[in-house]
């Protein structure tokens, strides 16, 4: 029998979020040819990106809503689960972010369901679906698939930059709006948001990432990195030594603890090594490395080594990459 | 106020990964708090010296983890609780429904745990509790005041500070920044000794072992493919750093 796979859309800066097509693209690898591919956007002023979001699924399922402006566990849930249940959603597919690592777990815990959390990668063996997903930050990977229970709903959410995003189906979708209510005695509210990488790229998504330890030395330390950032339109992070150190906020923290990144480009500045700090960031695919002491753990992993001070490469660094984008 | 902390008991984050028959090998391994829960801990321990009241420390897990509970103790955790049983699955909804079962017949206002945990990562276990039990939750806070009945929290969203207010009883997870751990003192350690430990199974809890069985399973473990060393670029840094651009546009082709 068909079955119904269901991406949970993501809206950042009134655009749709590139994990949601990437999640489009995971679904389409899990699903068997007879199955059909949905999505579900909720949001407030969300009529155009519906349509957009149309041409790479079979159906859209969209809740608009004021009290849907920022995201709130309590006003998001509700509509969202109205939706997939609305869909008959079989299988359900979110992006491993601040929204869907907090939604997905409520989705599944309301529908008894499996989840499969932060896939990197996903294949078939036979009839069965495997899913790839870092344990230990990346420092092993683990296979996992739904125990066999027909008719269980299963929760996927999908790391972003892992899978491609997916190209534009031939047909657009439908677009169906649904009806929403705000619970009305909520239980916590939004008060503010202070968006504070606004204009910047976002670390976990950034394609270059240029990352501080503690050579660094101090909060203004940083301010070689941002600069070559800035050229290279890259995101800053740092090792967990520079966070402890309070030269920067651990939103930037890279590492076992902290965030882990799969940059095309890691460019590590003053940065030693720590096992720790490698689990977050060796999975990059070009990894640059410059510091001072040539016996740092971290010329083991880089592709490229500058033995040297940071505060003299750095600079001379962005004028090369200024030349050679211009 | 009355704190209940889910812990959960992981590998030092500084600690290699062997795989043997399979499997990731545990002996010889430094055992820890998983960062995050310690967090969690230290939170609860600051809300009780403020505002009064319990902290109950509670894990599921295998019998070393009441290593990791009597840590929380000798850090003040009033007292522990380890549910230990090999028939509950081994999976996060399994997890889940042990804690939901306990949870669900205490009596509290806060439980605090970690933002997700440094070996399976998969951050689902608290979330899932708080939906179990029909509490609101806030995860990977930064900042937790409490005011009445009530809890006002900033959410670290990717970079974004969200304020949220929230209705207690309510559950919360921590994020780093929240706060800096203490290491337990000599005499909290040997008051920990004397602190109240819970050990319960599936039956203490009424739940049967179908209840527990895991929706998800492991098919296989592999290790990443070692990255080797690449080159160290020569000559002085004007000459490294256009080297560098070159090779990465001729050699890598990512720029």
């Amino acid at each position: 029998m068909s079955q119904t796979y269901a991406i949970v859309a993501e809206v950042r800066g009134g655009k749709l979020r590139q994990v949601t097509l990437e999640a489009v693209r995971a679904a389409n690898a899990a699903k068997r040819a007879e199955d059909r591919l949905a999505a579900v956007l909720v949001g407030h002023g969300i009529a155009p990106l519906a349509g957009e979001l149309a041409r790479y699924v079979g159906s859209v399922h969209a809740i608009e809503h004021a009290a849907l402006e920022t995201y709130n566990a309590e006003t998001y849930f509700p509509a969202v689960s109205r939706a997939l249940h609305t869909l008959n959603a079989d299988a359900v597919f979110l992006g491993h972010t601040a929204i869907g690592r907090d939604l997905a777990p409520m989705i599944a815990a309301s529908l008894a369901a499996g989840q499969i959390s932060d896939v990197i990668s996903i294949e078939k063996s036979g009839s069965e679906v495997l899913y790839t997903r870092p344990l230990y930050a990346g420092k092993v990977f683990e296979r996992k698939r739904f125990a066999p229970a027909p008719g269980t709903p299963q929760v996927i959410t999908i790391r972003p930059n892992n899978f491609a995003p997916a190209e534009p189906a031939a047909m657009p979708g439908s677009v169906a709006t649904g009806e929403y209510a705000p619970p009305c005695d909520l239980r916590s509210v939004v008060k503010d948001v202070v968006r504070k990488t606004s204009g910047k790229v976002d670390l976990t998504e950034a394609k270059i990432v240029v990352s501080g330890g503690r050579g660094v030395k101090s909060a203004d330390g940083f301010t070689p990195l941002e600069q070559l950032a800035e050229v290279l339109n890259a995101a800053v992070g740092a090792s967990r030594g520079a966070c402890d150190a309070g030269y920067c906020d651990y939103a930037l923290q890279i590492g076992q603890t902290g965030k882990v990144v799969t940059p095309e480009i890691y460019i590590a500045c003053g940065i030693s090594g720590a096992i720790q700090h490698l689990a977050g960031m060796s999975q990059s695919r070009v990894i640059i490395a410059i510091n001072k002491d040539p016996e740092a753990p971290i010329f083991k992993v880089a592709d490229y080594g500058i033995v040297g001070d940071l505060f003299e490469v750095v600079p001379l660094l962005t004028e090369e990459f200024k030349k050679a984008l211009a | 106020m009355n704190v209940y902390v889910l812990m959960k008991q992981t590998f030092d984050t500084e600690e290699k990964i062997v795989l043997r028959d399979g499997n990731i090998a545990d002996d010889g391994v430094k055992f820890v708090i998983n960062p995050y829960d310690e967090y969690a801990v230290e939170e609860a321990i600051r809300i009780k010296e403020q505002h009064g009241g319990t902290v109950v420390a509670v894990s599921v897990g295998p019998e070393r983890a009441a290593e990791a509970l009597r840590t929380a103790l000798a850090m003040g955790a009033d007292e522990a609780v380890l549910i230990s049983d090999e028939r509950i699955g081994a999976d996060e909804f399994s997890v889940s429904k042990a804690l939901a079962a306990y949870l669900g017949k205490q009596s509290y206002d806060l439980i605090l745990g970690g933002n997700f945990s440094v070996d399976n990562g998969s951050g689902q276990v608290a979330i899932r509790l708080s939906q179990l039990l029909g509490i609101p939750h806030v995860s990977s806070i930064t900042q937790l005041t409490l005011s009445g009945n009530q809890a006002v929290v900033l959410r670290d969203a990717e970079g974004d500070t969200e304020t949220v207010e929230v209705a207690l009883p309510a559950l919360f997870t921590a994020q780093q920044g929240l706060n800096e751990p203490r290491y337990p003192s000599l005499p909290g350690i040997m008051k920990a000794k004397k602190k109240p430990f819970g050990q319960l199974g599936l039956e203490d809890l009424g739940l049967s072992e179908g209840d527990t069985a895991p929706k998800t399973e492991r098919e296989s473990l592999s290790l990443p493919p070692e990255r080797k060393a690449g080159r160290i670029l020569k000559g002085g840094p004007a000459e490294q750093a256009a080297e560098l651009v070159q090779l990465l546009r001729t050699e890598a082709k990512v720029i």
